[in-house]
């Protein structure tokens, strides 16, 4: 198997400096930590989709032996939820429920067998309300409304119009629309959502550990909801087993884990089985799109308008962010003189959706890319010249305000295009078999931070001592994306010593600098700067230290593999050991600090919601997918995948690499097979069984190429590489199904159902045809 | 009725990772519980609510099984190993040394069991084809690598076998 990165960037990368934990079995996971004396948690969810909550009684679990502690939504009195402007969700549900499986009550017992015992024994009585499982339903005039203060169900609406639209319209030489309906997917991380709480009642103190991306939010909601002071409270990161969204939003059933700990004065660990794990999801909700486009005939786009709905789920979370993502990320890609919006989130009566890897920009980029692709064909213009005849110029500012400091997306072009084998097999290929391509970008972290407190976005922690070790304080989650690896690399490589000389502690709330965590792939940008910034910090004392040992001047200092000389081949030399030495005469133990802020007009547009999309730098990516096509069955497989990605500089392009594989690849599970699916609510697809993701006989070869666009801002050059790529794959799949059986997909994910559906309906136009053709002659 | 019939329990005998031990366990005690509780071998990880994902996998036998659909009590007088097992000397086997350094493992959850299901393909076929190497690991889900250095990490672990 080639190597393509490394004989692109020239370096090969490091494995992750916690890999051997990982494949030694001594990682440990949350469900892995020592819970000696622990009680067992667990959740009462409603067995209803919508109901008002009449009677709750609790007083035979209370009484069962062994039960230490009985919770329910009385217990709640404060609200949560991620956006500052949009928290109307309780731990435990109050007075009304609002999707099947939502936590109504809670137990911790000394053990599994009498808390589930207690659980049967919890009454609760319900008043059921019409409920609403489809945007439309929920959306009808006379529909019950979820929550009071949101008429219509709609939980936001976004209304954004940039360029002069009719304009671009009238000028285009072929205007077509098309409407989309992409399902509802979840993260589906191995591992299934897990909590240790432990509340000490002398002390008042309360010490979380959790499987969480973002400590820092989960630290700020448990003091909100337990109406705690913030410095009685630490919470943990220990090893996580995947993300991709999921645990970004503080959940519900971390809080209950907390609560249940200081009602029962002790320590608490709750595992969510993996159906609680799927219910407890805030994933990318099903979508509509109906998207128009203008094209030349050289195929320059001239206008675009474009209409979301969101199923978002029964409380708001991340939605309104979703909804403005949708729109924004129209843009930063081409160059199109005018877009319009119409965005809306809906609440309907489902467990509630948020973000997932690519968050808001896939099923839009969905729409787009295949339009261009249907278009394309129309005029008779190659697909990967639409899309170099509208590249952008960099650096820019889009409509919308957003900034393009490096855009690598022709180099993407030409890099697939050519491994591919485009030019030679595009159209020649034998029947059922075909390529198809489409492009993407995302953001290197979001410019403006959903908690704005005007505080740097990153900050990193260094420490140094008599050892010569240095430490890197992150608050920065590593779950498995190899962050903690890319801050050690930035620390080793600015100080210009060996990576064996750095450790990184990552999340821990009484060690480790706030953190806004692993969310919109905003580590490396944001925190790697923050890491480079520390080290030049650090790296200043030590030559000022090595300087006065060697009687010269900072300025004459030269530090290269961890030795310190006067000038380059300088005589004297003192190694990083007698360096650290002589600097700690002085003061002591050296602690340093870097940060990194983005600069203001990075924050996006001043229109209503404009600081979504907003980011230091785009990753772009393009990429050809090779499909098979069984016309008889609707079978589609993917036979190789060929992706490229500008990440601005990889630093460390072996875990580049696989993060593309990755991102490419759950682009390829939402495009094959992945949607979540309920009966009244009802989840029907909460197993691994039921919720198909492809396993390893269905996974392709995917040969990613690393494009390095050196980014001006971006630490050594780099922007992010772990969701640019994903959103391309839907599109270059069915593109590509269009262009082996000539059908025209408009729904995802390409099940053997819907192409069937999509064959037949292609046959019967073509017995139409027929007929006609027969009448006429 | 709490308590009032004890659950039985018996004496099981196996040997783990190469150590022969006895402990009580219930009739009905899982194998993934018996290594997870009793062992503290936390490698052996639950990923799902039973038989959908592989991350429990372990060698009885030096057969892959999926330890949460296996009873405890099924391993008398057998052998059962993890992933803690194929250490040498505290040093990580040629296996394991390939996924670290090829990143097939990412968050490293599917690891554990993953790598067990590859030693057993191994151990029978020491120089599997790409499609040997999916069928072997069909029932083991990962969701970070897409798979790619998964297999590139067994082949690496095969070559160097040569
Ligand atoms: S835990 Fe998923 S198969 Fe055993
Ligand atoms: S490495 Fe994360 S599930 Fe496989």
């Amino acid at each position: 198997m080639t190597i393509v990165y490394e004989a692109r960037t020239g370096r090969h990368g490091v494995p992750l400096i916690d890999g051997v934990d990982k494949v030694t079995g001594r990682a440990l996971y949350t469900a892995d930590l020592d819970r000696a004396g622990a009680l067992v948690g667990v959740i009462l969810r409603s067995p209803v989709a919508h109901a008002e909550i009449i009677r709750v009684d609790t007083s035979k679990a209370r009484a069962l032996d062994g039960v230490a502690a009985v919770l329910t939504g009385a217990d709640c009195r404060v609200a949560y939820g991620v956006l500052p402007i949009a928290m109307n969700e309780y731990p435990l549900a109050r007075d009304r429920v609002r999707y099947r499986g939502e936590p109504v009550a809670a137990v911790a017992a000394i053990d599994e067998t009498t808390a589930q015992r207690a659980l049967e024994l919890i009454e609760i009585e319900y008043r059921e309300l019409p409920a609403y499982f489809e945007s439309t339903d929920a959306r009808a005039p006379d529909a019950v409304l979820l929550h009071d203060n949101k008429p219509g169900n709609v939980e936001r609406e976004v209304h954004h119009d940039f360029g002069d639209l009719d304009a671009g319209f009238a000028a285009a030489d072929l205007v077509r629309e098309h409407r989309v309906c992409c399902a509802e997917i979840n993260h589906a991380q191995i591992e299934p959502h897990a909590c240790l709480a432990e509340f000490d009642p002398s002390s008042g103190r309360l010490t979380v550990q959790d499987v969480s991306q973002v400590v820092y939010y989960l630290h700020l909601m448990l003091a909100r909801c337990l109406e705690m002071d913030e410095a009685q409270i630490r919470v943990i990161k220990p090893f996580v087993g995947g993300g991709f969204g999921a645990r970004v939003e503080v959940l519900n059933f971390e809080i209950v884990t907390a609560m249940l700990a200081r009602a029962a004065g002790g320590k608490v660990f709750m595992q969510l089985t993996r159906e609680e794990t799927f219910l407890t999801h805030r994933s990318r909700p099903q979508t509509d799109v109906v998207l128009k486009l203008g094209m030349r005939k050289d195929g320059r786009f001239t206008a675009c308008a474009c209409e979301v709905t969101q199923r978002g789920g029964a409380y708001a979370g991340y939605g309104v962010v979703t909804i403005l993502y949708a729109g924004a990320l129209l843009q930063g890609i081409y160059d199109i003189p005018a877009i319009k919006y119409d965005g809306y989130r809906v609440y309907a009566n489902l467990p509630p959706c948020g973000a997932m890897r690519g968050h808001g920009g896939v099923n839009t980029r969905f729409a787009f890319e295949t339009l261009v692709d249907k278009m394309a064909r129309e005029l008779g213009l190659d697909p990967f010249a639409v899309r170099r005849a509208n590249l952008l110029r960099a650096p820019t500012q889009t409509m919308n305000g957003l900034m393009v400091q490096s855009y690598g997306l022709a180099e993407c072009l030409d890099a697939v295009e050519r491994a591919s084998g485009w030019k030679e097999r595009f159209g020649r290929m034998p029947a059922g078999k075909a390529l198809g391509m489409a492009c993407s970008h995302y953001v290197s972290g979001s410019a403006k931070p959903i908690h704005f407190t005007g505080e740097p976005h990153a900050v990193i922690h260094l420490k140094l001592d008599h050892d010569g070790g240095v430490t890197a304080l992150t608050g920065a989650a590593d779950i498995g994306q190899g962050s903690s690896t890319m801050v050690a690399i930035a620390v080793a490589e600015t100080l210009g010593v060996g990576l064996d000389r750095i450790r990184v502690v990552s999340s821990d709330t009484a060690i480790t600098p706030k953190d806004n965590g692993a969310y919109s792939s905003r580590i490396t940008f944001m925190v790697g700067n923050a890491a480079i910034a520390a080290a030049q910090n650090l790296k200043m004392l030590l030559v000022e230290a090595a300087a006065k040992k060697l009687e010269s001047a900072p300025e004459e200092i030269v530090c290269d593999g961890g030795v310190f000389r006067v000038g380059q081949g300088g005589q004297a030399a003192l190694s990083f050991k007698e360096v650290v030495s002589a600097a700690l005469i002085d003061e002591g133990a050296i602690s340093v600090k870097g940060s990194f802020t983005c600069p203001v007009e990075f924050q996006g547009g001043k229109h209503r919601g404009g600081a979504v999309g907003s980011t230091m730098g785009f990753s772009y990516a393009a990429q050809v997918v090779e499909t098979s096509v069984d016309d008889a069955t609707g079978q589609v497989s993917v036979d190789k995948v060929w992706v490229a990605l500008d990440c601005g500089r990889a630093i460390n392009p072996l875990a580049v690499a696989g993060q593309i594989e990755g991102s490419v690849w759950m682009g390829m599970g939402q495009a094959l097979c992945e949607e979540t699916r309920y009966l009244d609510g009802l989840a029907a697809h909460a197993s691994f069984l039921d919720y198909r993701m492809p396993t390893i006989v269905e996974s392709p070869a995917i040969e990613a190429f690393i494009v390095e666009s050196k980014d001006p801002n971006g630490p050594f050059g780099a922007k992010e590489a772990s969701e640019g790529a994903l959103a391309g794959f839907p599109p270059a799949l069915v593109s590509a199904i269009g262009h082996a059986i000539g059908v025209d997909l408009l729904e995802l994910p390409a099940t053997p159902d819907r192409l069937l559906e999509a064959i037949g309906k292609r046959r019967q136009k073509a017995a139409a045809a027929a007929r006609k053709q027969r009448a006429a002659s | 009725m709490h308590g009032s019939a004890r659950p039985r329990k018996r004496l099981l005998r196996v040997e783990i990772n190469g150590r022969w031990r006895e402990d009580a366990v219930l009739d009905g005690a899982l194998l993934v519980d018996y290594l997870r509780e009793t062992v503290r071998l936390t490698s052996v990880k639950t990923g799902c609510d039973g038989g959908e994902c592989g991350a429990c996998t372990v060698l009885l036998d030096g057969v892959a099984v999926s330890a949460c659909l296996t009873l405890a009590v099924r391993c008398e007088g057998r052998s059962v190993e993890t992933v803690e097992g194929l250490l040498k000397q505290g040093r990580p086997s040629r296996l394991q040394q390939a996924f670290h350094e090829r990143l097939g493992a990412q968050c490293g959850f599917c690891t554990p069991g993953m790598i067990m299901a590859s030693e057993a393909l191994l151990r029978r076929n020491p120089h599997p084809s790409d499609d040997e190497i999916r069928a072997a690991l069909a029932g083991n889900l990962c969701r970070c690598t897409g798979y790619v250095k998964i297999i590139e990490s067994v082949k690496a672990a095969s070559e160097a076998s040569s």
